[in-house]
């Protein structure tokens, strides 16, 4: 692999050390926050299922968001990438809700139009109708599993120390799903744009084929994992304890429904099954998981009857469906253009 | 091989379940000296004094194990770093609950030592007064146990308590206008005397009420 390779990944890992960083604290947040699941143990955890479910399935919903726009040369998926992470992370200061996902999509547009590639209508309909569809599943699945969790505790009258060694189990099962969910939807937010460009090419040990797509996908999950390491305890810390005050018991029934949505749109299998017994199935695409986490919590809202329902996060995830894709589009275009007349890279073929 | 089993299945549960075993443990010695101090002045109102000492004394062995207990259940949970979400609210309660044990244990201390001279008619008053306070006691012993276990249950026992602490408010109140108007107590101190002694036996009430306040807060929060 050229070394100019290399450099146009960084963006590509910067996008993962993201995803690490933040997404992955959505997952243990209210474990860690509230002292139910020892950080080490969180990060741990993550880290592994995190790269599993993007080694195993994360090229399902990387084939969806190639759907839309094959980017095709490595300066121009650097651009594409670092507009991407450089929209989150400006949006992110300014203290709007941003998705990777969106930002992401936003910047593709944005090199369909530099280069000239028309964007794949469809592509475009099912994604962005994931990003209205993926809340709102969200809400429908937490809401049904809060009645299902108080039920079932309702029936059993636990003690409330045993029901505590329960939660704490509970939270890391449902932790290992998450990580490994968003390994698997997410991943193809960071390595998505790469894989056209690829300066990876399949290895073959032992008669097992590790191929140039896997080799990417495995490179996201570890920047994702140096993200979880180096920064997600402070963001753990902060979710756990003021953005979403949630008991250790709702915060499993998120955390369950949001990593459900995002399996939903990320597994291959299912999709097959689904197919196989005439049933329509969930298209391979990323969808946000934060926004899916808030449909979540909305849901866990409504259940215990609308009371603390704050109507100002629905606005900010509509609000995060038009600015993100927008400022990431504009941005790619301008980059771009630098790319190709101030560098003279070549970004796309 | 079920041995081994049993084994592994202590080995398994057994903090969670020690600690379990322990909270109740400790609910019931609350309970018991409460019980306890009902029987130790039935006794004195029945001018059984020799039986009264003896229950006095075991009130107050219940209250030393008691606050013996709860220091052990507090180090477990700190150290064994358990239910780091609700601690707070469940050691503030066992706290707030030892209160009824040392109210209690002070109660029987005043009889044994200022040993009251109660008037013929007001014994009725006092026992009543002494089984509703002891009702509300035990009431709220129940809605703490309800909210280890069946936290949707504790409101119905904390309904219970406010019941009864506000029946030993009437009686505590009928039974200091007796004092004060009867003309067959001839000295001032001696109606002080049987005011402070329904002030205290109705103390007992009044901090059921107090944990059951606590514990009103305790439950939301816990309701998911």
């Amino acid at each position: 692999m050229p070394f100019g390779g290399l450099i146009f990944l960084t963006s590509g890992l910067y996008m993962g050390w993201s995803l690490g960083a933040n997404d992955a604290a959505n997952i243990f947040g209210t474990a860690v926050g509230t002292r139910m699941v020892p950080f080490r143990t969180a990060a741990i955890i993550s880290i592994i299922f995190i790269t599993l479910g993007a080694v195993v399935s994360g090229g399902g919903a990387a084939h969806g968001l190639g759907a839309l726009g094959a980017v095709n040369a490595l300066p121009g998926s650097f651009v594409v990438s670092l507009c991407a992470a450089f929209t989150v992370m400006w949006m992110t200061k300014a203290g709007l809700p941003v998705s990777t996902t969106q930002a992401i999509v936003g910047a593709i547009i944005g090199w369909n139009l530099f280069s000239g590639y028309a964007t794949d209508q469809d592509a475009l309909t099912r994604i962005v109708g994931t990003w209205i569809f993926g809340p709102l599943l969200g809400a429908g699945i937490a809401f049904l599993l809060f009645f299902l969790v108080r039920f079932l505790l309702g029936r059993f009258n636990i003690h409330l120390i045993r029901l505590d060694k329960y939660t704490r189990t509970a939270l890391i099962l449902a932790g290992m799903f998450g990580a490994y969910s968003l390994g698997a939807n997410n991943m193809a937010n960071v390595v998505g744009v790469f894989v056209e460009a690829s300066p990876f090419t399949d290895i073959r040990l032992f008669g097992f084929t590790f191929t140039g797509t896997q080799q990417l996908f495995m490179v996201g999950g570890l920047a994702a994992g140096v993200g979880v390491a180096t920064y997600s305890k402070k963001v753990m810390l902060t979710v756990g304890s003021k953005l979403f005050k949630l008991s250790p018991i709702t915060a499993f029934v998120v955390i369950v429904s949001t990593a459900l949505v995002l399996f939903l749109f990320a597994s291959q299998g299912l999709k097959e099954a689904m197919e196989s017994v005439g049933l329509p199935s969930f298209p391979l695409v990323p969808v946000s998981q934060s926004q899916a986490a808030v449909g979540s919590i909305l849901g866990v809202g409504i259940a215990k009857g609308g009371r603390n329902l704050n109507l100002a996060l629905l606005r900010n995830i509509v609000l995060g469906w038009v600015a993100t894709p927008l400022m990431a589009a504009l941005l790619t275009y301008v980059a771009l253009f630098i790319m190709q007349n101030v560098f003279m890279q070549v970004v796309y073929v | 091989m079920m041995g081994r089993k049993e084994g592994l299945k202590r080995l398994l549960t057994s903090k969670a379940k020690t600690l379990e075993l322990e909270i109740e443990q400790y609910l019931g010695l609350i309970d018991q000296s409460a019980l306890l101090l009902e029987e130790a002045i039935k006794k004195y109102l029945n001018d059984r004094f020799e039986e009264f000492e003896k229950k006095s004394a075991e009130v107050k062995e219940t209250e030393r194990q008691a606050d013996e207990l709860r220091r052990q259940i507090t180090h477990r949970l700190y150290a064994e770093m358990l239910i780091p979400d609700s601690r707070g609210d469940v050691l503030g309660l066992l706290e707030t609950t030892d209160n009824l044990a040392d109210v209690a244990k002070r109660v029987a201390n005043h009889f044994s030592t200022e040993k009251p001279e109660i008037y013929p008619f007001l014994k009725d008053d006092f026992r009543e007064l002494t089984e509703i306070s002891i009702k509300a006691v035990h009431e709220l012993t129940l809605a703490v146990r309800a909210f280890f276990r069946d936290v949707y249950r504790v409101t119905e026992h904390l309904d219970k308590v406010h019941f009864w602490e506000h029946e030993a408010d009437e009686v505590e109140d009928r039974l200091k206008r007796k004092a004060f108007e009867a003309p067959d107590i001839r000295e001032f101190s001696k109606r002080v005397h049987m005011r402070y002694f329904a002030e205290r036996i109705s103390l007992l009430a009044d901090e059921a009420e107090a944990v059951a306040e606590r514990l009103a807060i305790s439950a939301i929060k816990r309701n998911l």
